[in-house]
């Protein structure tokens, strides 16, 4: 009787699973793997200006991303970028979602559907509706110029600012969804505990609120920040050509100088970058918050 | 002399009126009950003294100070929530010292009195566990403990109980009285189980429809309810429809089906039409050929352990009876037997007293 239960209970062996996850695998193998592994391949292969790509295995791809000041500074500028759209979404993301929970019933959708609003748009209209509201004769600027807030347009397309302000746009959704999901989670009467034994309001929310969320907030920041690191359409029509991501120096490498190899090698490098950023993080965080997480 | 005073509380939200001009006086160190159904007022009134919920009409008075307009966190309340609302990520002393911390007790101090109330809620060992490693009945304590630490002038718990299974329930009603005798807190409890009310009170607030209904000890409250809505949610009872025929000094003679029942009306005035009301436990059988009492037949009988329940088909109407385990069996479903009581235990409302 004992031993039926359990068996029971016990995952089924056999070929049933791996039918049904099937079409998924072979996807994700097609689609993903295969390309990965072939760009990870292609790296190493040599480039010719007049021969093309030459079947030979080097680490030459590498060493010129390693020594050269000109990757240097894209990587760095990418991180730089991409930490800066994550501290901003952070910053407005939060207090965002936490007005957001607190709306009545119909205001509640509506602004929610505004703030998911961006990834509802083609991602080229949205840049270059972006660009026209940021030119010199843009909107912003009239509008700064009519306020007399400034005498000189602020430059902001092909700057960083531009890039970071349009980014920071798009990828709010998901810090907002991140902090939604653990604000849920929140018995709703721990603030007016917090409150009923003497702590002020923004006590209430440093001690008691923010730590909960917390968790929320990190992986929101996770998100943010790969696809801040990879973002391509973005920094490539709002930062121009001389304002190089990583993204957009690996598609140059591909399609202007035709240099797949030192391309694909940029690639791996960001994706390799990218993987140790956010494990690393994800197990500081498992670590450090166990307590919350495990709730 | 009052400590915690409410005077004419109201609170409406929108169109629906939650809180009707309560008033309330409770003593230092009184523990008093406001019970009723879920919707009967009882919660908003407890968060209107918390500060939670800001009260559209009326005062309260905290030992002659008015504190209707103090933030929450200024009033010096202890409460403890349905939801126990533990810190989830902060350990167990880190919990219970989270008000002292708020109120810059000294870390040494604060140290003692956390350990000291551990020992006081029977927690020993606990302190640096956290919330979800605990059972229920553990963080219910807890949340106690964090209400106590603070020693607050006034302890309000909102359903405390009612994430705890029975058996549980009944320990925590005894230690929980005891500890707020012993610290002589004074304590406001809402609930909707009337046990929980009795157990514990020194006084208990029936409410209904937003107004206090009856206040009085337990006792009082059930053995004299004064009005069928108090009578019939505190215990259980039957309820007997009846017109008055006569009266005398001491008594009414009802009329209720055939029989004439005599039901002392404590010099208070009635209509014609009225309810007699009788508790199960204060009807006894009989045999059907004793020549006193009621006739009728068995229903249904219950075996509830310390008790049989029996339902008697009588001359009245239905007519619960409350047997206790003692000596033989009662008599089976189908069984004829005899109703009866002292007239004494006999209470008399009025019919339209039904709806207040």
């Amino acid at each position: 009787m004992a031993s039926a239960s359990t068996a029971a209970v016990l995952p089924r062996s056999g070929s049933a699973p791996w039918l049904l996850s099937a079409p998924a695998l072979l996807l994700f193998l097609g689609l993903l793997v295969i390309p990965l592994a072939l760009t990870a391949v292609l790296s190493f292969h040599s480039f010719d200006g007049t021969r093309g790509v030459l079947p030979d295995l080097t680490g030459r791809n590498y060493l010129e991303v390693f020594s050269d000041p000109y990757y240097h500074e894209i990587f760095l500028r990418t991180a730089g970028l991409a930490l800066a759209v994550t501290l901003l979404s952070v910053l407005f993301g939060v207090p965002e979602t936490i007005i957001l929970s607190r709306m009545k019933a119909p205001w509640r959708g509506i602004f929610l559907i505004v703030i998911l609003g961006p990834l509802l748009v083609s991602v080229v209209v949205r840049t270059l509706g972006w660009a026209i509201l940021m030119g010199n004769n843009g909107l912003i600027n009239a509008a700064l110029q009519a306020l007399g807030l400034t005498d000189e347009p602020v430059r902001l397309l092909f700057t960083m600012t531009g890039v970071v302000i349009a980014l920071t746009h798009v990828l709010m959704p998901f810090m907002v969804i991140s902090v939604w999901a653990s604000l849920q989670k929140l018995d709703p009467q721990v603030e007016n505990a917090g409150q009923s034994f003497g702590a002020s309001p923004f006590t209430v929310f440093r001690r008691v609120i923010l730590p909960q969320i917390l968790p929320g907030i990190l992986s929101g920041g996770i998100i943010v920040f790969a696809l801040a690191a990879s973002a391509f359409a973005t920094p490539a029509i709002l930062g121009g050509r001389r304002l190089k991501v990583v993204a957009t120096a690996a598609y140059d490498e591909f399609l202007s100088t035709l240099n797949w190899p030192l391309g694909a090698s940029i690639a791996v490098l960001l994706l390799i970058a990218n993987v140790i950023v956010i494990a690393g993080f994800n197990r500081y965080l498992e670590r450090r918050y166990r307590q919350v997480f495990e709730s | 002399m009052t400590f915690l005073q409410l005077d004419q509380l109201g609170k409406t939200f929108g169109d629906f009126r939650a809180v009707e001009s309560l008033s309330l006086h409770v003593e230092r160190g009184e523990f008093v009950s406001l019970l009723g159904p879920s919707g009967c007022g009882k919660t908003t009134t407890l968060q209107m003294v918390a500060g939670f919920v800001e009260p559209t009409r009326g005062r309260i008075l905290l030992n002659g100070t008015d504190i209707t307009a103090t933030r929450p966190e200024k009033r010096g309340m202890g409460v403890v929530f349905q939801s126990y609302a533990l810190f989830p990520h902060m350990t167990v002393a880190d919990n219970i010292g989270f008000g002292l911390e708020m109120r810059g007790m000294p870390r040494a101090e604060r140290l003692r009195r956390i350990e000291e109330t551990i020992e006081l809620v029977r927690l020993p060992g606990l302190g640096k566990r956290y919330p979800k490693e605990l059972s229920g009945g553990q963080r219910q304590r807890v949340a106690v403990a964090r209400a106590l630490a603070v020693r607050p002038e006034v302890l309000l718990l909102d359903e405390p109980m009612s994430n705890l299974d029975a058996k549980l329930r009944e320990d925590m009603h005894v230690e929980l009285r005891g500890i707020q005798r012993h610290l002589g807190i004074t304590t406001i409890l809402v609930t909707h189980d009337q046990v929980e009310a009795m157990t514990m009170s020194d006084r208990i607030a029936v409410m209904h429809g937003g107004r206090i209904v009856q206040l009085a000890t337990p006792y009082e409250a059930y053995e004299r309810p004064d009005s069928a809505f108090a009578s019939t949610f505190l215990g259980k009872t039957n309820v007997l429809r009846g017109t008055v025929e006569a009266r005398n000094a001491r008594c009414c003679e009802v009329r209720v089906g055939d029989a004439l029942l005599h039901v002392p009306h404590e010099a208070r005035d009635f209509a014609r039409e009225v309810n007699v009301y009788v508790r199960p436990e204060k009807v006894r059988l009989a045999p059907a050929d004793a020549g006193s009492g009621v006739a009728g037949t068995v229903r249904t009988r219950l075996f509830l352990g310390n008790h049989w329940l029996i339902e008697v088909d009588s001359a009245l109407g239905p007519v619960r009876v409350s047997h206790p385990n003692i000596g033989p069996v009662p008599p089976a479903e189908g069984d004829a037997v005899a109703v009866q009581w002292h007239d004494d235990d006999l209470r008399i409302l009025d019919t339209e007293a039904i709806h207040g």
